[in-house]
């Protein structure tokens, strides 16, 4: 063997013993949502933990519906994260079009605005916001959980960079038949735009389905609450069943698995954009 | 944060024709106007609010009227034990949890950017944690973690016999536990933003250093480094930012959220104890002010810091 397979071989080696460390949780957490509950906790410490025996099916599955009322708080989710992503998209892109290629007063000002904005963490107006929820009467609604999020300035100034690189002269055409700005933009420019929208909804799906913090001080009680929220159910209700609480985390992050393994793509370019270009 | 790649056009240059009218001005407001005003409503005027109320007695529901305290609320803050206690448990995630998944991002990024086949599965593999909801993450590491655990029963193995701890029942080894899942969700992210620098390497640039005689790390130290400058700067960055937002974790796997006694506490559950749990909202606000300002120093220094190694190279 030469030193060079040896090196491949080496590499092959580590890729394996990487990926068995990045894997290893999620697939005990799917194994264990499919096993009886008394064997979850007793087969942690061997590898029967990754073997599905005792197979009970999908009844953990019911018991978390059951329990915790998965049903309600999966569209809960839904909303909430459809909400912020597609309202999102209509006026993050309206805005950064706006930024990008209309000629008004203030939109260098704008573009500096938006860019100053993107460093503030939004724990740093949890406090403020619930204050204000709470004056608005708006604690326990789905928009008190939709509405802060819907504006995003890192998605704005993706679409400003995006608008900026589609060539000028498609728009031209459009304008010289007379089309206003908006006729222009929904007509011409957007349709252009897929690979952009594409991006910025997965990285609002992937940065909106799992939330915690907000949700956990604006919503009591399952009526509203998302997904994320209900795993503490189990835990304050004793006795604490592993193997539905498994089954309640593996329904979690399905939807987030299958949109990334469908659209893998999309996922890669999408965090890619949300970093550092050239 | 962000910035773009300098290719870009100047709207004035190309628009091109006479510009818009008066009317197309208006429109350009107009289409502007939803996400300025929401941008104003849930960031800007939060944010303002936070520093102006950090100087009242503000409660969330108080029948007794609103009272400007001055800076009663940073020095409460201040000589607080318990938010020194984030504080430095924040420190000290960011002390080990920056580097190690700094380079852990590095080194899987450039392992899945070698041509070797199946890199796009093991890409795959690499990435789907960040995929995984951080509650059901630290749920099953919960499980993992638990004293018979899997966690514990590989340690036993490799350590021939040798316990592993209770690691979510020990003030000792529940933050380090804290610091595992945090690296298992968080490292995908920065590997993909790291694998996307590595690809803007210029190849030449490679293959011009090999032939000057350079070995594999000094292409690495010379190249390499220097090549991705930028994607190291973004990720130190966000990973740091990412470090002093810690909430989920501390909330959802120690018996009691933050313990046990304390040592998972950090900045933000302190913030959410005192604004959501005590309803201060003054001095939840004096917290919040004081975490932008530390997000905000660690940036610009940072920032600065990296730009004049750069320039001095």
């Amino acid at each position: 063997m030469t030193a060079r397979k040896i090196t491949r071989l080496g590499q092959y080696l580590v890729m394996v013993l990487l990926a068995a460390f990045f894997l290893f949780p999620l697939v005990y957490m799917y194994v264990s949502s499919v096993k009886p509950d008394n064997v979850v906790l007793s087969d942690a410490s061997s590898i029967r933990g990754f073997l599905p025996t005792p197979f009970v099916g999908l009844e953990n599955y019911g018991d978390a519906i059951e329990r915790a009322s998965v049903i309600r708080s999966f569209i809960n989710s839904a909303i909430v994260s459809g909400g912020i992503v597609l309202l999102g998209l209509v006026i993050n892109s309206l805005l950064g079009y706006a930024l990008a290629r209309l000629r008004f007063r203030g939109r260098a000002f704008l573009v500096a605005i938006v860019i100053a904005l993107i460093i503030i963490p939004f724990e740093a107006l949890a406090v403020p916001l619930l204050y204000m929820s709470a004056k608005l009467g708006w604690l326990d609604t789905y928009h008190v959980q939709i509405l802060p999020f819907v504006a995003n300035p890192l998605f704005v100034y993706l679409f400003y960079t995006f608008f900026l690189n589609v060539p000028i002269a498609i728009e031209e055409a459009a304008r010289i038949d007379g089309a206003g700005p908006l006729r222009t933009f929904v007509s011409v420019v957007a349709p252009l735009a897929r690979p952009a929208y594409a991006t910025v909804a997965i990285l609002g799906f992937l940065f909106s389905w799992g939330q915690f913090l907000w949700p956990l001080m604006v919503t009591r009680g399952i009526d509203v609450r998302p997904l994320a929220l209900g795993i503490g159910t189990f835990k304050t209700t004793p006795p604490v069943q592993w193997a539905d609480i498994m089954a309640y985390a593996a329904l979690m992050t399905l939807p987030l698995v299958i949109v990334f393994l469908l659209f893998q793509r999309l996922f890669v370019q999408g965090v890619a954009s949300s970093g550092v270009k050239g | 944060m962000v910035r773009h790649n300098g290719t870009t056009i100047d709207p004035s240059a190309t628009s091109g024709g006479p510009g818009w009218r008066a009317s197309e001005v208006r429109a350009a407001w107009l289409i502007s106007a939803p996400a300025l005003i929401t941008l104003a409503a849930f960031i800007v005027v939060p944010f303002a609010l936070a520093v102006g109320l950090s100087f009242t007695n503000q409660r969330l529901i108080s029948p007794l009227p609103t009272r400007f305290v001055g800076i009663d609320n940073y020095l409460a803050t201040l000589g607080d034990p318990a938010f020194w206690n984030g504080f430095v448990n924040n420190v000290v995630f960011v002390a080990v949890v920056v580097p190690v998944q700094t380079g852990l991002a590095l080194f899987l990024a450039i392992l899945v950017n070698s041509r070797i086949r199946g890199r796009v599965l093991f890409r795959t593999v690499y990435f789907l944690p960040v995929v995984t909801v951080m509650a059901a993450a630290a749920v099953t590491w919960t499980l993992l973690l638990n004293p018979t655990g899997l966690v514990n029963a590989v340690i036993g193995v490799l350590t021939l016999g040798g316990a592993g701890p209770d690691w979510l029942g020990s003030t000792t080894w529940a933050l380090p536990a804290v610091m595992i899942v945090s690296i298992w969700q968080g490292t995908g992210f920065q590997m993909i933003i790291l694998l996307a620098a590595l690809q803007d390497v210029p190849e030449e640039l490679h293959e011009a250093a090999e032939l000057d005689g350079a070995g594999s790390w000094a292409r690495f130290l010379n190249v390499t480094l220097p090549g991705i400058r930028n994607g190291l700067i973004f990720v130190v960055t966000v990973t740091m930012i990412l470090a002093f937002r810690l909430f989920d974790q501390v909330w959802i796997m120690p018996q009691v959220p933050g313990g046990p006694l304390d040592a998972t506490r950090t900045m933000m559950l302190h913030l959410v104890e005192t604004g959501f749990g005590e309803q201060a909202i003054g001095r939840a606000s004096a917290v919040a002010v004081i975490f932008f300002g530390v997000v905000l120093v660690l940036t610009v220094i940072q920032r600065r810091f990296i730009r004049e190694e750069g320039e001095a190279a």
